[in-house]
């Protein structure tokens, strides 16, 4: 039953976070500043995961060809296909639910919790839109994030191949080009903007709508993050069938 | 002024406001008192708007909030000042643009003209030398400060006040109380102030409204606290010794 209520509230405020806008002279300055914490102050964890987790990709599938007949791009071909389909579009979301989603959910639990939001609602503004619009607007940028992740991933994979001695770098740069198909590209950046949305919106619902006190922000942060990854992964499951399947 | 009548209001199953009807004057120090947990803060949000009451109405000068539409209300809220219990500060904001918010969401004054106007508030709260600070760079006395000038620099013509000093020492806290008594007087505001600090009560309570268990109990002054035979009310309010015998001393002098 709760589930279901807390999905159609979801969607209540929602409306409201596209309603009675903000001044644009805030706005823009509350948009930038965002874009500083959830954008630019991501890039290092992601750079570093897609980095590493490219090059283990890279090594798992040459240490698994041990026959002769496969050709040794295939070890390219399938870091590219990898990071490009799942690991920076969908596993990057997942680690950025735990990041970017719990400092949503403490920072605007904490301003309910400290009365902030009521002040802001007692002064006329529409505190939904003026805490969670920015938000989905700076994560508009995410795709630039998850497209940085793609790119140390395939370098990671990379370095790791040809340092590793599984494979030569032009048999690798081979199997990146193998095969190539542009709608996997589209169909990764529609997940990360579908992700993007839900990294913006379901973390400030949990942080929103909490009650209590500094405890139950923590609380609220693990909800968020479970909750987050959770749609997370079902998305990616309906996007795959559709655009794929 | 603003009028009440009859307001309710429930969470969930438990009502927590069970019909109070009262009215506040314009420039008076008016003070809701009584035990944690008897509904002072849901009243004052249902007098901000912030809670909506399931029955009743509320009047402020002669306007129905029930009767208002959204930009009546949104003009009726940029004419509240609010003192949360807590201050409510925005935390990633220092002092001044703290009181410079309302203005910037509202006035169409030039920047420094608005620098301007918060530096009159600021110092009109003798704060000073702390404007570039955060708030949790200050004390909870100065915190209240600033929340007091958050809550005028919009020129407001009603104020509410939670428990504006909870949790500052006995001085600090009369120096508040005598702030927002001022500044009411001044500006000629109605001021509603919610609080259980008997010292607020006997200096500065020109209306007081008693509320236990979501009904409003009594009403009157801080001349008539003194003589009521309300049990209720003396209970509360005389539960120390230290008020018993000012009350006995006020009597005695032949008030
Ligand atoms: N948002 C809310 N949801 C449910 N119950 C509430 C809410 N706000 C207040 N209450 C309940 O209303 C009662 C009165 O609370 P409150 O007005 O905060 O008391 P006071 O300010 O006088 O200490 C309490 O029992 C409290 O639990
Ligand atoms: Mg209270």
């Amino acid at each position: 039953m709760i589930y279901i209520e807390n999905f159609g509230r979801y969607f209540i405020m929602l409306k409201e976070v596209f309603s009675r806008h903000t001044k644009w002279s805030m706005l823009k300055n509350l948009i930038f500043k965002e874009i500083d914490d959830l954008i630019y102050g991501s890039l290092g964890i992601i750079i570093f995961i897609s980095f590493f987790i490219g090059g283990v990709v890279a090594i798992q599938t040459a240490l698994n060809i041990d026959n002769p007949l496969i050709p040794k791009y295939l070890v390219g071909f399938t870091t590219r296909q990898s990071v490009i389909l799942e690991f920076a579009p969908t596993f990057t979301s997942i680690i950025m639910a735990g990041k970017v989603g719990s400092y949503i959910t403490s920072s605007i639990g904490t301003m309910r919790v400290t009365e902030q939001i009521d002040a802001l609602e007692v002064m006329g503004v529409n505190s939904l839109n003026y805490l969670v619009f920015p938000k989905i607007v700076a994560l508009m940028l995410y795709p630039f994030v998850i497209a940085i992740a793609m790119y140390m991933g395939i370098l990671g994979g990379w370095i790791a191949a040809v340092f590793g001695g599984y494979s030569t770098s032009a048999e690798f740069i081979k199997g990146l080009q193998v095969d190539f198909n542009t709608f996997h590209v589209i169909y990764a950046f529609t997940k990360t903007i579908v992700f993007a949305f839900i990294l913006a919106t379901i973390p400030s619902f949990y942080g929103y709508y909490m009650k209590g006190g500094a405890l139950e922000v923590g609380k609220a942060s693990t909800s968020s993050f479970v909750w987050t990854s959770v749609a997370i992964i079902i998305a990616n499951y309906l996007l795959t069938q559709m655009l794929l399947g | 002024m603003i009028i009440v009548e009859d307001i309710h209001k429930s969470f969930g199953d438990t009502e927590v406001l069970k019909g109070i009807s009262t009215c506040f004057d314009k420039g008076k120090t008016n003070l809701i008192i009584g035990q944690s947990g008897s509904g002072k803060t849901v009243f004052l949000k249902c007098l901000l708007g912030l809670h909506r009451p399931e029955q009743g109405k509320i009047v402020y000068n002669d306007r129905a909030y029930a009767d208002m539409d959204e930009d009546q209300r949104t003009e009726l809220r940029q004419e509240m000042g609010m003192v949360f219990q807590g201050s409510a500060l925005f935390d990633s904001m220092t002092v001044i643009e703290n009181v410079m918010f309302p203005l910037r969401m509202f006035s169409k004054l030039s920047k420094n003209e608005m620098a301007e106007r918060a530096s009159i508030v600021l110092e009109r709260v003798n704060l000073v030398d702390a404007n570039n600070k955060l708030p949790s760079e200050i004390s909870g006395g100065m915190q209240k400060r600033v929340a007091i000038a958050r809550a005028i620099v919009n020129k407001p013509k009603y104020l509410f006040c939670d428990e504006p000093n909870s949790g500052l020492d006995p001085k600090t806290a009369i120096v508040i109380d005598n702030l927002i008594h001022e500044i009411t007087q001044e500006y000629n505001i109605t001021t509603i102030i919610n609080t259980h600090d008997m010292n607020s009560v006997m200096e500065i309570g020109e209306k007081i409204v008693f509320l236990k268990d979501g009904y409003k109990e009594w009403e009157g002054t801080n001349k008539e606290i003194f003589k009521t035979d309300n049990e209720a009310v003396t209970n509360f309010v005389y539960s120390s010794d230290l008020f018993k015998k000012v009350r006995d001393t006020y009597l005695k002098e032949g008030n």
